[in-house]
Parts: structure tokens; C-alpha cells; sequence
């Protein structure tokens, strides 16, 4: 056996050798990642946000402990030309079969752009987008979180001593806005003296105006503050901080307010990850729309915090019930907070009726306005 | 060793030849440096990688694959360079003035708006697009040009710092736009991100053929040789780097410094707007928040990695537009942060700053008979 000894020219030898293969390996990576199914995932922020991508995140996560399913994720992405090279480069280099475009941004021209680009892969994006004159490999997902923020409202509303009721909101849109108003409406069926006052931000991340906001609406005596912004974190933060309590929003934020936090409305988008990952392993074709809200387990509320009283915890527990089945959050007689009439007694919008997409007012109790 | 031997031989060949070799051999300084420099950076990359428990050896397989490694993976990296060639002109022109100007992304974001406000009319009134197109290439052009040019006419009329002026400008460049988008121009048929109405997929700039990558990049890469042109060939290109080599001197010379700062600044402008008329009509199609997408920011970068030097920004963008088409791929692979990239970039430029020192130091790349 000869002495190995270590000189420039083995070491030159080996480091060449060893590149060599590693390049080999990573070149004939496609095939050894070719699972049943590879499935890509986009987010435009940070995994780690406390918010709508973290809610993503954590669904990707239980994704890829389903057996024949690989995940891959890119975070950070901008709703640029930057998000059609992250999907072509998942079909190209990581042979996804299913992507999900988790922002609102990336639908039009992005993602539709890429479904025409493959035809043989599945676009899924997170918002209520999608209609028949799109791509047929192409759809969108969603879930009515405004029936968890109605969860939210009715916990919110017997755990304030105020009665008064701070939210923060991103942008005056149908989405933050039918929020804000199931939150009211929920507060307002168990606590008839329960006001919400809400400021925007104008933008869906904007850190040290949602601090701002915070601290305004906790001076002007809000004891329970909630939010509707990418992150909440910088809210549940700054409330608990000035010992307030608060209810959440995207994803779980239990642990950043271990004092005040009373529950919070999230996306459960594991769901809809999972149902769409069973279909296609199975061969089947996944639904170009889907959308759903506690019926459908696609949306949940937070496990209770240390800030639910327990009448609280009670009545928000029989509103999931009534959720669960289906009853009608946006019933008649409806009032906006200028004096008008929005839904006449006697009628009701259902769960799933598109007049709750098309909201475009505040409702009676509310404190602010959308103009 | 080699220079010696240069020496000695060089007068018994050719004196013509030699000299020329001896011309390569002292600007190659500008090329052996920063390349150095990058290996540098990557060797403290290496190190903070295997601190974290990861392979620096897949890192540097995955960026070459990801960013240059398959035709795709070109088309990502090229895509991604396009903006960056004419936002990181908008830094290099005024820098030969000596004028630190980091507001490209307003330019960027108000020539985008500009060019997209200005289709409205057109596209309403039917205008084919090769009418279309030109105006609202001049829009983004001209309000490009008045935005960075007005940091130009602040700086010598008021004596307000570029520097800052042009930050928070592109500030009040972005909230500019927010404001219409979000209110007058916004486009009711997209109630949940605002943005003004969409050109039409008529009027959209396609590829240029056979290559995947929209017509910005070469218009980048001829508009970066035209202005090498003029800051290095022309009178104009003289009298600028006269002033940013010495103010009073130029003054004491008769040259117009004034007029020379605004309109510096004011091409430098027009290169971000034109960088915001590609994203409009080639990318986006229409002007909403995406704009700000944060590539004035990155043009910097690429202007100092460049040198200032407006023909080296066309690699150095490439290269960056390289790194940023990687950085998917190894999030994905590795299943590392994207802030993974960031150091790196961080590392490059830091180190690339300190190897400035190096320049004129070296004697292998000195002039002959320069004894320092």
C-alpha cells in the first residue's frame, strides 16, 4: 500500500475530480427530483413575515410530508418580469408540475403569460382572479377570511372593557374592506355598544405607519386592536407592548403577544394545497376555481390567547358552528356608517355571494372613511 | 519577469507592437483588479457558507447553473440585466462629474408613468402602435430627463446635495404615482391592485426575436456605447470630466459647469425613464406600485462595480442580472434564504471598494520608467 501523501498535484487532482462530479450531480439533479409530483411556490415577502406568506409557508410545509411530493420554494419574488423566470425556471430546472403564485401581482400578465407558455403544467395563484376567457392550466384559489374576522369580531367584542375597537387596514378595497365589516358586524351582535375605529395605511406593508397607527388608535381608547396588512406583526407587537389586547390576521401571531392576544383570523391554505397535491398524484384535474371559507375548513381561527374572557371563548365558539353551517354573516337590516341603507330587512347575502367581493362601503359602527 | 523580458526585447521586434502590448499590459489593471476582488468576495462567501453548514462548491455550481449554465438560464439573467444597464447610466454619467446621484428609481418609476398616462389618450383614440410607442417612449424620456435634471439644477443653482436630493426625490417620485394610480388614473377593471388602464396587447414591445429578452436590452446596450462615446470622445465628454476632476478648474477654464451638471443629470434621467418605458411596455403593460421594483437601487451597485465606466456596466449588469436569476435556483436547492444573495453582493461590493486602494499601487501594471 503506497503512503498517500497530499502535494499541489493530488490536491489540483482531487478538487477537479470532485467538481467534476458535483457538476455531473447537479446536472442529473432533474431526474433525482422527479417525484410523482414537484410542486413550486412563490412568495413575494419573506417566509418568516407572521403574515400572508408565512400562512403560505406554513401550508408548504405540511405539502411536502405528503409522500411523493416535493416542494420547492422562492421567496422575496417581485411582481415583475422577475416571477414569469422563477415559474419558467421551476418547469425548467425543477420540472414542477404545479405552481402556486401566491401574490396578488403575479396573475395578469405573469402567471397567465406562463400557463400559455406550458400547457402541460398546472398555475394555481391566491386570489379570485381566474375566469373562463384564462389559460384552462390555470386557476385561482381563495379563502373568505372575513368569516373568521366575524369569529374575531364576536370574540373581540366581550373581551374589550372600552368598547371601543381599534383596526388597522392596508387599503380601502372589496377584500380589507368586507374584513373591517364582518369584524364589526361580529362585535356588534354580542356587545351593541362596541365601536371600531379603523385608520389605513395606504399600503399593504408600511411598517412604521401601522406602529403609527397602533399607538393612535390605543390613544384614542382602543383596548382591542386587529389589523388587515401583509404582516401584523409591527400591530400585535406595539399593542402588546402598550398593554392592549388584539386579534390576529394571515397567520398565527399567538406567540408574539403572549399576554393580550384573543384569537385571530387565518387562512388555512393546507386544505387546498393538499386537496389540489391528492388530485393530481390520482391523475385527476384540479378545478380551475375554487374558493371557500369554514365550511370547506379553508380558512380557521387561532387557538385562543391569553386575552379571550371566557364568555368570549364561548360565543365565538358557537359562532363557528353557525359558520361552519353556513349562516349568513351580512344580514338585512344593514346600515352603512353615513345613514344608508345597504341590505334591506329581510334579505341576507350568503356566504359565498360575489355582493361580498364587490363590498364597497363601511358599516354602521365603524369609525373612518373608504374616500 | 515578463516585464523585464518586455522591456528588453520589445525595441529589437517592433516598436509599434510592443508599445501596444505595453498598453494592454497597464489597462489591464482595470480588468485583473476587480476580477481579484470578485475572488476575494468569494472566498469570504466560502467562508460564511461553511459556517452555516453548507457547500460552497454547490453554491458556486448552482449560480453558474442557474444564471449562465443552460440557454434559459442566459434569457433569465439577460431579462433581468436590461433594466440595470440604464439605471446604473444614470449613476455613471453624473458620477464623471463627480455627482452622486442614487435616485434612478424615481426616473425609473415617473417615466414609467408618464409613458403609461400618456398611451391612455392614444389607445382610446385607436392610435396604431407605432405612434403609440414613440410618444410614449419621449414621455418617459423627457420626464425622466426633467426629474433627475431638476437634481442637477438644485445642486448648481441652490447647492442642495444630489446625493440626498435624488433619494428623497424618488420618494416623492413614487408616492407621485401612488397618488394618481391609486385616485384619478386608476383602472376600474382592477379593483384590487390599482393601476392605470393597460396599453393593450397591441401595443406591447415584444422580444427581440430568436433570443427571449425584450428589445430594452440591446436599446441598453447601444445607449451604454453612445454615452462611452460621449463622455470619452467628445468635447462635451472632456469638458465634463474637466469638472468633475476639478470644479474651479473647469470654472477658471471658461467651461459652462452649470450647464454642463443639468444636462449630465438630465441624460442621466432620461436613462432610468427610458429603463421605466421598457417595464411599461414590454413587462408590465400597465404603471402600477410594481414599478418601484427596486431596480434604480441595484443600478448603483452595477455603476460603482462598473467603475463608472459606461461600457464595462453592460457586463457588470449582465453579471449582477446572473447572480439574481442564481439566486432562485439556490433558494430552491439549498433551501436557503434569498438574503443569501444579498451577502454575497454585499461582500463584492465592499471588497471591490477596498480594492480601489490598489489602483496606480501595483508595479506589474505600471508605465515603464515610473519608479513610485
Amino acid at each position: 500500500m503506497s503512503a498517500f501523501t497530499l502535494n499541489r498535484r493530488t490536491l489540483l487532482k482531487s478538487a477537479a475530480i470532485g467538481s467534476l462530479g458535483l457538476t455531473t450531480g447537479l446536472l442529473t439533479q432533474r431526474s433525482a427530483f422527479a417525484a410523482d409530483l414537484t410542486i413550486g411556490i412563490i412568495y413575494v415577502g419573506s417566509r418568516d413575515d407572521y403574515g400572508w406568506n408565512q400562512a403560505h409557508a406554513v401550508a408548504a410545509k405540511a405539502l411536502a410530508a405528503v409522500p411523493g411530493v416535493k416542494v420547492v420554494e422562492e421567496e422575496n419574488v417581485p411582481e415583475t418580469v422577475a416571477v414569469s423566470k422563477t415559474m419558467e425556471s421551476m418547469v425548467e430546472l425543477d420540472g414542477a408540475g404545479l405552481i402556486f403564485a401566491t401574490s396578488f401581482g403575479y396573475y395578469s400578465p405573469f402567471m397567465v403569460d406562463a400557463a400559455k407558455k406550458y400547457p402541460d403544467v398546472q398555475f394555481r395563484h391566491a386570489a379570485p382572479l381566474w375566469t373562463d376567457k384564462d389559460p384552462k392550466n390555470a386557476g385561482s384559489y381563495f379563502g373568505y377570511l372575513d368569516q373568521a374576522h366575524y369569529i374575531d369580531g364576536i370574540a373581540a367584542g366581550l373581551s374589550t372593557k372600552s368598547n371601543k375597537l381599534g383596526f388597522v387596514a392596508a387599503k380601502p378595497i372589496s377584500s380589507v374592506l368586507s374584513n373591517i365589516n364582518s369584524f364589526t358586524i361580529g362585535a356588534r351582535k354580542v356587545n351593541p355598544n362596541a365601536t371600531v375605529q379603523v385608520i389605513f395605511t395606504g399600503d399593504w406593508s408600511m411598517p412604521v405607519r401601522e406602529a403609527e397607527a397602533t399607538n393612535a388608535l390605543i390613544d384614542a381608547g382602543c383596548d382591542v386592536i386587529t389589523c388587515h396588512v401583509d404582516s401584523p406583526k409591527t400591530v400585535i407587537q406595539n399593542a402588546e407592548a402598550k398593554g392592549v389586547k388584539s386579534c390576529g390576521h394571515n397567520a398565527s401571531q399567538a406567540d408574539l403577544a403572549p399576554k393580550g392576544f384573543i384569537t385571530g383570523a387565518e387562512y388555512k391554505w393546507e386544505t387546498i394545497y393538499k386537496q389540489y397535491a391528492d388530485t393530481l398524484t390520482k391523475g385527476g384535474e384540479l378545478p380551475n376555481f375554487l374558493s371557500g371559507g369554514y365550511d370547506l375548513d379553508f380558512v380557521q381561527n387561532t387557538p385562543y390567547g391569553a386575552g379571550a374572557t371566557p364568555e368570549a371563548i364561548k360565543a365565538a365558539d358557537a359562532a363557528k358552528v353557525e359558520m361552519k353551517a353556513k349562516v349568513p354573516v351580512f344580514v338585512g337590516p344593514l346600515k352603512d356608517n353615513t345613514g344608508k341603507e345597504v341590505i334591506p330587512a329581510g334579505t341576507s347575502h350568503a356566504p359565498y355571494d360575489p355582493w361580498i367581493d364587490q363590498i364597497n362601503f363601511l358599516v354602521e359602527g365603524v369609525t373612518g372613511s373608504i374616500t | 519577469m515578463v516585464d523585464i523580458a518586455q522591456q528588453d526585447a520589445a525595441p529589437a521586434i517592433s516598436g509599434g507592437f510592443a508599445e501596444a502590448l505595453d498598453r494592454v499590459r497597464r489597462s489591464s489593471e482595470y480588468v485583473v483588479i476587480p476580477l481579484f476582488a470578485l475572488l476575494v468576495a468569494g472566498l469570504l462567501f466560502s467562508i460564511f457558507l461553511l459556517a452555516l453548514g453548507q457547500s460552497p462548491g454547490t453554491f458556486f455550481a448552482l449560480l453558474w447553473r442557474g444564471g449562465f449554465g443552460t440557454g434559459f438560464s442566459w434569457q433569465n439573467t439577460l431579462v433581468r440585466a436590461a433594466p440595470l444597464i440604464l439605471t446604473a447610466l444614470c449613476v455613471a454619467i453624473p458620477a464623471r462629474l463627480g455627482l452622486v446621484i442614487i435616485g434612478g428609481e424615481g426616473a425609473l418609476v415617473l417615466g414609467g408613468f408618464a409613458a403609461a398616462v400618456a398611451s391612455i389618450p392614444l389607445v382610446h383614440a385607436g392610435a396604431p402602435s407605432f405612434v403609440v410607442l414613440p410618444v410614449m417612449c419621449l414621455c418617459a424620456i423627457a420626464v425622466g430627463g426633467l426629474w433627475i435634471g431638476l437634481v442637477g439644477v438644485l445642486r448648481h443653482y441652490r447647492g442642495i446635495n444630489e446625493t440626498i436630493a435624488s433619494l428623497l426625490m424618488s420618494y416623492i417620485a413614487i408616492a407621485i404615482m401612488n397618488f394618481f394610480v391609486e385616485g384619478a388614473l386608476r383602472d376600474p377593471a382592477n379593483p384590487n391592485k390599482p393601476s392605470t388602464q393597460a396599453i393593450g396587447e397591441a401595443n406591447m414591445i415584444g422580444d427581440v426575436p430568436g433570443l427571449g429578452v425584450h428589445w430594452g436590452l440591446p436599446v441598453g446596450i447601444v445607449v451604454a456605447i453612445l454615452l462611452w462615446v460621449l463622455m470619452n470622445r467628445t468635447t462635451f465628454g472632456f469638458a465634463a470630466r474637466v469638472t468633475g476632476g476639478n470644479v474651479r478648474a473647469a470654472r477658471a477654464q471658461g467651461l459652462p459647469v452649470g450647464r454642463l451638471i443639468v444636462i449630465s443629470c438630465a441624460i442621466a434621467g432620461a436613462c432610468a425613464g427610458l429603463a421605466g418605458f421598457f417595464e411599461v411596455a414590454a413587462i408590465q403593460g400597465k404603471a402600477n406600485a410594481s414599478l418601484a421594483a427596486g431596480y434604480g437601487f441595484t443600478g448603483i451597485l452595477v455603476a460603482f462595480l462598473a467603475r463608472q465606466n459606461p461600457l464595462a456596466i453592460v457586463p457588470v449588469a449582465i453579471f449582477l442580472g446572473g447572480i439574481a436569476a442564481a439566486g432562485g435556483l439556490i433558494q430552491r436547492r439549498m433551501g436557503m434564504p434569498d438574503a443569501t444573495v444579498q451577502v454575497l453582493q454585499g461582500l463584492m461590493f465592499v471588497v471591490l471598494l477596498v480594492s480601489e486602494t490598489l489602483y496606480g499601487r501595483l508595479p506589474i501594471f505600471r508605465a515603464k520608467g515610473d519608479k513610485r
